[in-house]
């Protein structure tokens, strides 16, 4: 008998260690293994036996499992499970099915097959490719990644770093976790891909010290893969709890052993990034894509999507929602189908009242926005974006004036400081948005509030300030009741 | 001032030493002083500029920009729930009030912005070991036995 039970951080979280050791004790000729999540969270602790899915399996429910009487928990071959045969993955096409620091097993699920066809192709040939298969930015920009890279090829620097922003601090994300825990080799790849094409011999992974799990797998990737992508290195660096960092110039920052403040553009960190040298900073989910690009070819990638919105996009559907966990699928899908099709509405069962996209710096939409289709640009023209393909769900109990409070002093608690319409906007916003809820001078205070948003909108250096008037400015007018 | 570091300082140069090969070494030094000290104080940041040869103003500006960085130990145990959107959704705020009454002090529970398991909150983060799918008598449980 073969038992597969996820060793991820959000399988353990529900108790998938507990579950591990109750089937050792109870079937101890078993071969028990522990493999990546499948990102059917509302199932963790998920357990396959021999071909066969049973969740949220506990405990308790192991030797009724083994028995063959937990037809309840039973919901058969997973891959044929509506939530999984609906996607496209592509960057998380071994979820679920590889262990995570198995060598053997990444290799034998077409790892590497991206890094040898690199190898023999010149720099520009790979940048092309990258480019051809309009990858963009899957860290929030959406900026392409060719173009990026690009740059840095062309900048005259005898060393170049390779900077993995893995800083996911944005709440309602989780796919970068998932592939640092779940398919680390695939992220290492990538970066020796594009230490290839851009001349670079260095890679750093920067995560939040909140990943504890991902650190620690990550770091055993490194040394393991250490001799399959020398001479290029990578180093994994922890970060200290600073939302910011995920911006790249503070990232950069600290990285350097500085304060996480943000820089001034230009320069472009491809021309004076990492200690002063051309520097590509992408995302995991983006240096992860790289390595299907490499293998399968800029058009097999580039075949997906809609518009200037190529290739998939691992989609996290997060907070009250029934069905939640990682669904990639190609850019075009609507918000309606993510969160009633596919989440099954809210977990509380009450309406489903609004879902903010694209972490705490993205917009609240209410259902009447909900024939959105999942593109950067129809997002943008909503005034929305996409961000790094968060959505949290909220049901009708939500009150949208204490969101936009918590919005305003969440760049006020995180704001590195440099940019006066950031650090002051956000903490003159939460004051005057804590006056109105508590019933004073409402017209006033939100005149006041929208004028402040304009000011840290277009006068703010880094998305931070920038973007927090988004879920401020979206949450009065969608949802204006509230503010009253 | 703490004088144990100023008097003998080893214990912290060993630490910059390790790390004295790294570009950029001094985050990677900062965390392991906390996790050897519990904290990062004045003589420890002392003994850091010393040994880096940077100001003083230098390690403390860094040391004070991050939320993960403390000036004094905790002595009690350390509970993180997290408080983001997505956990909040999931009802956090709630019980994040119910749990420090519960605690009483006895505990330090400080807020954290998400651990990435925002589809299954309200999540707790205690030492290395993450809890999600937390309630009363689930997050009660856990205080309890801190």
């Amino acid at each position: 008998m073969r038992i597969l039970i996820s060793d991820d951080a959000l399988a353990l979280a529900c108790g998938a260690d507990r579950v591990a050791t109750a089937f050792a004790q109870a079937a101890p000729d078993a071969e028990i293994v522990r493999v990546s999540s499948w990102g059917m969270h509302w199932l963790e602790p998920l357990v396959e036996i021999d071909g066969v899915g049973y969740g949220p399996v506990s405990e308790r429910d192991v030797p009724a499992i083994l028995a063959g009487e937990a037809g309840d928990l039973r919901i058969g071959r997973i891959e044929d499970h509506p939530f999984i045969a609906r996607q496209t993955r592509l960057t998380f096409a071994r979820a679920g099915k590889t262990r995570p620091l198995s060598l053997d097993d990444y290799e034998a699920t077409g790892g590497w097959a991206g890094l040898r066809a690199a190898r023999a192709m010149a720099p520009e040939q790979i940048v092309e490719t990258v480019t051809a298969s309009g990858l963009r930015g899957r860290g929030g920009a959406g900026f392409p990644a060719g173009i990026k890279w690009k740059t840095v090829l062309g900048a005259a620097n005898p060393r170049k770093y390779i900077v993995c922003n893995a800083d996911e601090g944005d709440s309602g994300t989780f796919a970068d976790r998932m592939v640092m825990e779940g398919d680390p080799y695939c992220l290492i790849e990538g970066m020796a891909i594009a230490g290839l094409a851009v001349g670079a011999e260095k890679g750093f992974i920067y995560v939040r010290s909140e990943y504890p799990h991902a650190i620690a797998k990550l770091r055993a990737a490194i040394e393991l893969s250490r001799a399959i992508v020398a001479p290029f290195d990578v180093e994994v660096r922890e970060g200290a709890g600073a939302y910011v960092c995920g911006e790249e110039t503070s990232l950069l920052n600290s990285l350097e052993g500085r304060r996480g403040e943000v820089r001034a553009k230009p320069p472009l960190p491809a021309i004076e990034g990492l200690f002063g040298r051309p520097t590509v900073v992408n995302n995991v989910l983006t240096l992860s894509a790289v390595p299907y690009v490499l293998a399968h070819g800029a058009q097999a990638y580039a075949d997906y999507g809609m518009g200037r919105s190529r290739g998939t996009m691992p989609i996290q559907l997060a907070g009250n929602i029934r069905y939640g966990g990682l669904f990639e699928t190609a850019f075009g899908i609507t918000l309606g189908e993510l969160i009633e099709d596919i989440g099954g509405g809210t977990a509380s069962g009450r309406p489903v009242r609004a879902a903010q996209v694209g972490g705490p710096l993205g917009a609240y939409h209410p259902p009447a926005q909900f024939d959105l289709p999942f593109d950067y640009e129809a997002f943008a023209a909503a005034d929305g974006l996409i961000g790094h393909g968060g959505l949290v769900v909220f049901d009708e109990s939500v009150d949208m004036a204490v969101q936009a409070r918590f919005a305003m002093e969440f760049c006020a608690v995180e704001s590195c400081g440099k940019c006066t319409p950031c650090r002051i906007g956000s903490t003159r916003g939460k004051e005057t948005l804590d006056l109105l809820i508590a019933g004073k001078q409402p017209a006033d205070g939100l005149a006041l509030v929208e004028e402040l948003c304009e000011t840290m909108k277009f006068g703010s250096l880094c998305a931070l300030g920038g973007f927090t008037p988004y879920p401020v400015l979206s949450a009065i007018r969608h949802f204006p009741e509230d503010f009253r | 001032m703490e004088q144990d570091i100023v008097s003998d300082p080893s214990g912290v140069i060993a630490i910059v030493q390790r790390h004295a090969h790294r570009e950029g070494p001094l985050l990677p030094i900062l965390h392991d002083v906390q996790t050897e000290f519990g904290c990062v104080d004045e003589s420890a940041i002392r003994a850091i500029a010393l040994a880096l040869n940077l100001s003083r103003a230098e390690v403390h500006g860094v040391v004070s920009f991050y939320h993960d960085f403390r000036k004094q130990p905790e002595p009690r145990p350390v509970l993180k729930l997290c408080r983001a959107e997505a956990c909040q959704a999931r009802g956090s705020e709630p019980l994040a009030e119910w749990a420090e009454a519960k605690a009483g002090g006895r505990i330090a529970i400080e807020p954290v912005y998400c651990l990435g398991l925002c589809s299954v909150g309200p999540n707790a983060l205690i030492g290395g070991e993450v809890h999600a799918r937390l309630d009363q008598p689930a997050l009660g449980a856990l205080i309890e036995a801190l």
